[in-house]
């Protein structure tokens, strides 16, 4: 077999370079659709629906160019409630359709909602595809640790030990860790952010829009029926500082109160681990660097996250790289024959049915 | 009976290329080829040009193939052991212009084809399967057509991407064979929900699990029926022989398109590899496929405004409006739960359930009407001396079927045949059909699928013949069914010991 070298490169753009803007002004409401919005009173989901349809005018996309998918879950409900195109599609299965969607539509923003379960669980597959190919999607992975639909199984995130409805006797598998999986199928913008902290919420999700392939971005989301408290390290005003392990683009990695602790990096194993920054002095700390191509620090860095019970996270962009995307590529080869051999029109069809092997019958 | 021996004549005869003696022998088909062209006075150059051209890379393999033709040639004419030669008059065929084909080549030119006639981009989103992968290798390769293929992560992608291009106004299709199907079904039923226009191609193979992937059979219809959660009716249409796979995938996407409805093609592995002589359709005179976007609102709002209803149906049709993305002012949400009717909004109520159960039944039961008459082959039958007996097929035994009938009406005996391309409504007037025959005879490679269709559609007792050996039914045993099936009509027992096939099947 034999393997070419892509014609290209495909200069990086922006995201939503070929979505069509809108000259009207947009606001909040206008994103709002009809629907009453279901989720138990509480719940993450809202904040994170609030935020969207917040942020969504500020785009300044046309509606109507905005294509919302989901799987199934709490959060897969998402769709409903925005007045753009959607579809509230089967168990697992959004990034699939987002794909097909993506593909052939290079003029829509296109945003796939999932959950822990849809993603990790029953879409295990279609998730690590759709970021190794690099669609341009959008995809805002739920992840509240617990399967809240169904009333309370333990999930694919889940610590550990978890006691649920059919784990009486705490769950005996490991979970995964959104952002390591997402690294390690090398998407090429995976970040994690809280449902509560608006403002980093808006900042994180308008960066995802923006890049051009399969963004991703895991929302630490409280289920306050079947998991309630699963976030709280991380929001609790006291602690947090010492929780949120913060990642800036270009910064050294540094948190704690007034900054006391860092991250630095193992120099034979590549780990990484927190310290004392008074410990190692701030030369020793590892300067975040999201457009590395490789993701291995990245990797490292996701690994800061606890397994159990959460006490300690890195939040924040972990990789942005621009490298080329399926549908650009796929899109490119379209073009490229019709450039070379003409577009297919009734002639060219009847030429092909034809072939080149033919008789005739008097 | 002659005995020749091929391997060494072959690797005589093209010693001079020096080629290993397992190369040399690779050409003893080409030998063969040369006697039988002789023998039947075949010509020679469509063969020499062909062997020219595919080995014109290797100038070797060209000359030593091209050589062995030439000898095996000679064999026949220079060798005195062969007697006779043959003269085979044309066969009486339709004038004009023919290529061979198979059937993965004709249905992948049918996609195509209905690409053009809609003026939709062809979009294939598919996993590797035998024998459905050469659909995606041909469409790989007509990327000037405005086709996309998709090579998935699974099965399940494959459809889903088809449908997630569907839902962005392209000709979604997807291309599989019986476990493949298995896995699509989930999806399948989403479809059924959302409306969209799909198309699945189920390049049927010997079953269950696994099974024979190399092997044909006919196993998947109530699969295709019937294999999904709730009543989840999908149209299916099946062709009979490799060339009519162009004509049923157009048909199969005319359904998918008009009504907005997952369709199912049902071919399979005969189809797909076996070839026969196509005469090629004039491209102007291939129907159009309206694709008939909904582009403006369809009702009236509260204030008075236009306001889009998504599951708004049409009369005739009872398809819901195609409102692509892109579309502005027709933002709606669709989804797999039960919809309202014409909102589309999520509803629990029962009577809108049923309603909208019946009301998908419906939009498939109508499609019967654009259907046309079944061709009925029955010669008697003007002359009101029809046959008493009926032989109904689908998909790809048409051969096999009719050249059974054909052998038994050489006995001056009278049997009709009527082969079903719409599997899924069936034809309005099969009912009557049917009826107008003491005994209805369904030769399947399955297990009487069809029949069991025909028996609770139409409460008619269609008798089965059944062989599910991987192999396509022969002309000669078939024939012998059948006239075991006539000499029971006579009163007669239905096996004749004089017979070379035992009447196998027929109730005694």
């Amino acid at each position: 077999m034999t393997a070419v070298d892509l014609p290209g490169p495909v200069l990086a753009r922006d995201g939503l370079a070929d979505v069509p803007t809108s000259d009207d002004t947009q606001t909040r409401k206008d994103y709002a659709s009809d629907q009453e919005v279901r989720w138990c009173p509480g719940c993450g989901d809202y904040i994170v629906l609030n935020a969207v349809q917040g942020f969504l005018p500020d785009l300044g996309l046309r509606r109507e160019n905005i294509v919302f998918v989901s799987g199934i879950g709490c959060s897969s409900r998402f769709p409903y409630y925005l007045d753009t195109y959607g579809m509230h599609s089967i168990h697992g299965r959004a990034p699939a359709i987002a794909t097909g969607l993506a593909i052939t539509r290079p003029d829509l923003s296109v945003w796939v909602v999932t959950g822990d379960g849809d993603a990790l669980s029953i879409g295990g597959n279609h998730l690590i595809h759709a970021l190794r190919r690099n669609v341009n999607l959008t995809i805002l992975l739920f992840n509240n640790r617990i399967y809240g639909l169904t009333k309370g199984q333990y999930s694919p995130t889940s610590e550990t030990g978890k006691v649920t409805k059919s784990t009486p006797l705490g769950s005996v598998d490991r979970p995964f860790n959104p952002v390591s999986l997402a690294l390690g199928a090398e998407g090429t913008f995976v970040a994690r952010t809280i449902d509560s902290d608006r403002a980093h919420l808006t900042e994180v999700l308008r960066a995802a829009a923006s890049h051009r392939g399969t963004s991703i971005v895991e929302i630490y989301q409280n289920c306050p029926i079947f998991n309630d408290g699963a976030f709280d390290a991380f929001k609790d005003k006291n602690s947090r500082e010492a929780t949120v392990i913060s990642l800036r683009h270009g910064e050294p990695v540094r948190f704690g109160p007034d900054g006391a602790l860092g991250v630095t990096r193992d120099s034979v194993t590549g780990s990484m681990r927190v310290v004392e920054v008074a410990d190692v002095g701030e030369s020793a700390l590892v300067v975040h660097d999201a457009a590395a191509d490789d993701p291995s620090s990245a990797f490292a860095l996701s690994r800061l996250t606890d397994a159990g019970a959460l006490q300690q996270s890195p939040i924040g962009i972990f990789r942005q790289v621009e490298q080329p995307t399926y549908d650009d590529l796929a899109r490119q080869q379209v073009a490229t024959a019709q450039g070379t051999e003409g577009a297919g029109d009734s002639a060219g069809l009847a030429a092909l049915l034809t072939g080149t092997d033919t008789w005739t019958v008097a | 009976m002659h005995a020749v021996d091929l391997t060494t004549l072959t690797v005589e005869a093209v010693k001079e290329f020096g080629l290993t003696r397992k190369d040399a022998s690779r050409a003893k088909n080409m030998f063969a080829l040369g006697l039988l062209s002789w023998m039947y006075g075949r010509p020679t150059e469509p063969t020499t040009e062909f062997l020219t051209t595919r080995f014109g890379a290797k100038p070797t393999l060209r000359d030593a193939n091209v050589t062995a033709f030439r000898t095996g040639w000679n064999f026949g004419e220079t060798t005195e052991a062969f007697a006779v030669t043959y003269e085979i008059k044309p066969a009486a065929m339709p004038s004009g212009r023919y290529r061979n084909v198979t059937g993965n080549a004709a249905l992948a030119f049918g996609l195509i084809a209905a690409g053009q006639q809609s003026g939709l981009p062809v979009f294939l989103g598919s996993y590797p399967i035998t024998p459905a992968s050469d659909i995606l290798h041909e469409l790989s390769k007509h990327k000037r057509f405005g086709v996309t293929t998709f090579q998935a992560e699974d099965e399940i992608a494959g459809v889903g991407a088809a449908l997630g291009a569907a839902f962005g106004g392209a000709l979604g299709v997807t291309t599989t064979s019986g476990p493949g199907v298995c896995l699509k079904s989930e999806t399948l039923g989403l479809a059924v929900m959302l409306e969209l226009p799909l198309l699945v191609c189920d390049i049927q193979r010997g079953g269950p699990s696994t099974g024979l992937p190399t092997k044909t059979e006919q196993s998947d219809l109530l699969q295709a029926m019937f294999g999904r959660n709730g009543e989840a009716p999908l149209p299916i249409v099946a062709p009979r022989s490799p060339a009519d796979c162009f004509d049923a995938t157009l048909e199969a996407v005319r359904i998918a398109v008009t009504y907005r409805t997952p369709v199912m093609l049902l071919s399979d592995g005969s189809l797909a590899n076996g070839s026969e002589p196509w005469l090629l359709p004039d491209v102007a005179d291939l129907a159009p496929i309206d694709p008939d976007f909904a582009t403006a609102p369809n009702a009236r709002a509260d204030d008075g405004g236009g306001s889009f209803l998504p599951y708004l149906r049409d009369e005739d049709t009872l398809a819901r409006p195609w409102a692509v993305p892109g579309t502005p002012g027709l933002m709606n949400r669709v989804g797999g739960l039960e919809k309202a009717d014409r909102t589309g909004d999520i509803s629990y109520d029962p009577d809108n359930h049923d309603l909208m159960v019946r009301t998908r039944q419906a939009k498939v039961d109508v499609i019967a009407r654009s259907l046309p008459p079944t061709e009925v082959d029955d010669p008697g039958a003007e002359l009101a001396r029809g046959a008493r007996m009926l032989v109904v097929g689908w998909g790809s035994t048409y051969g096999a079927i009719g050249a059974a009938v054909r052998r038994v009406r050489r006995d001056r005996r009278q049997v009709a045949q009527v082969h079903l391309r719409h599997l899924n409504p069936l034809p309005p007037d099969l009912g009557e059909i049917l009826a107008r025959y003491d005994r209805v005879v369904v030769p399947e490679m399955n297990l009487g699928q069809l029949a069991l269709l025909l028996r609770g559609r139409y409460l008619v007792d269609a008798l089965s013949h059944t062989q599910v050996s991987g192999m396509p039914f022969k002309a000669a045993p078939l024939a012998d069914v059948l006239r075991g099936h006539l000499r029971q009509l006579d009163g007669q027992p239905a096996v004749q010991h004089s017979e070379r096939h035992p009447a196998a099947g027929v109730p005694a």
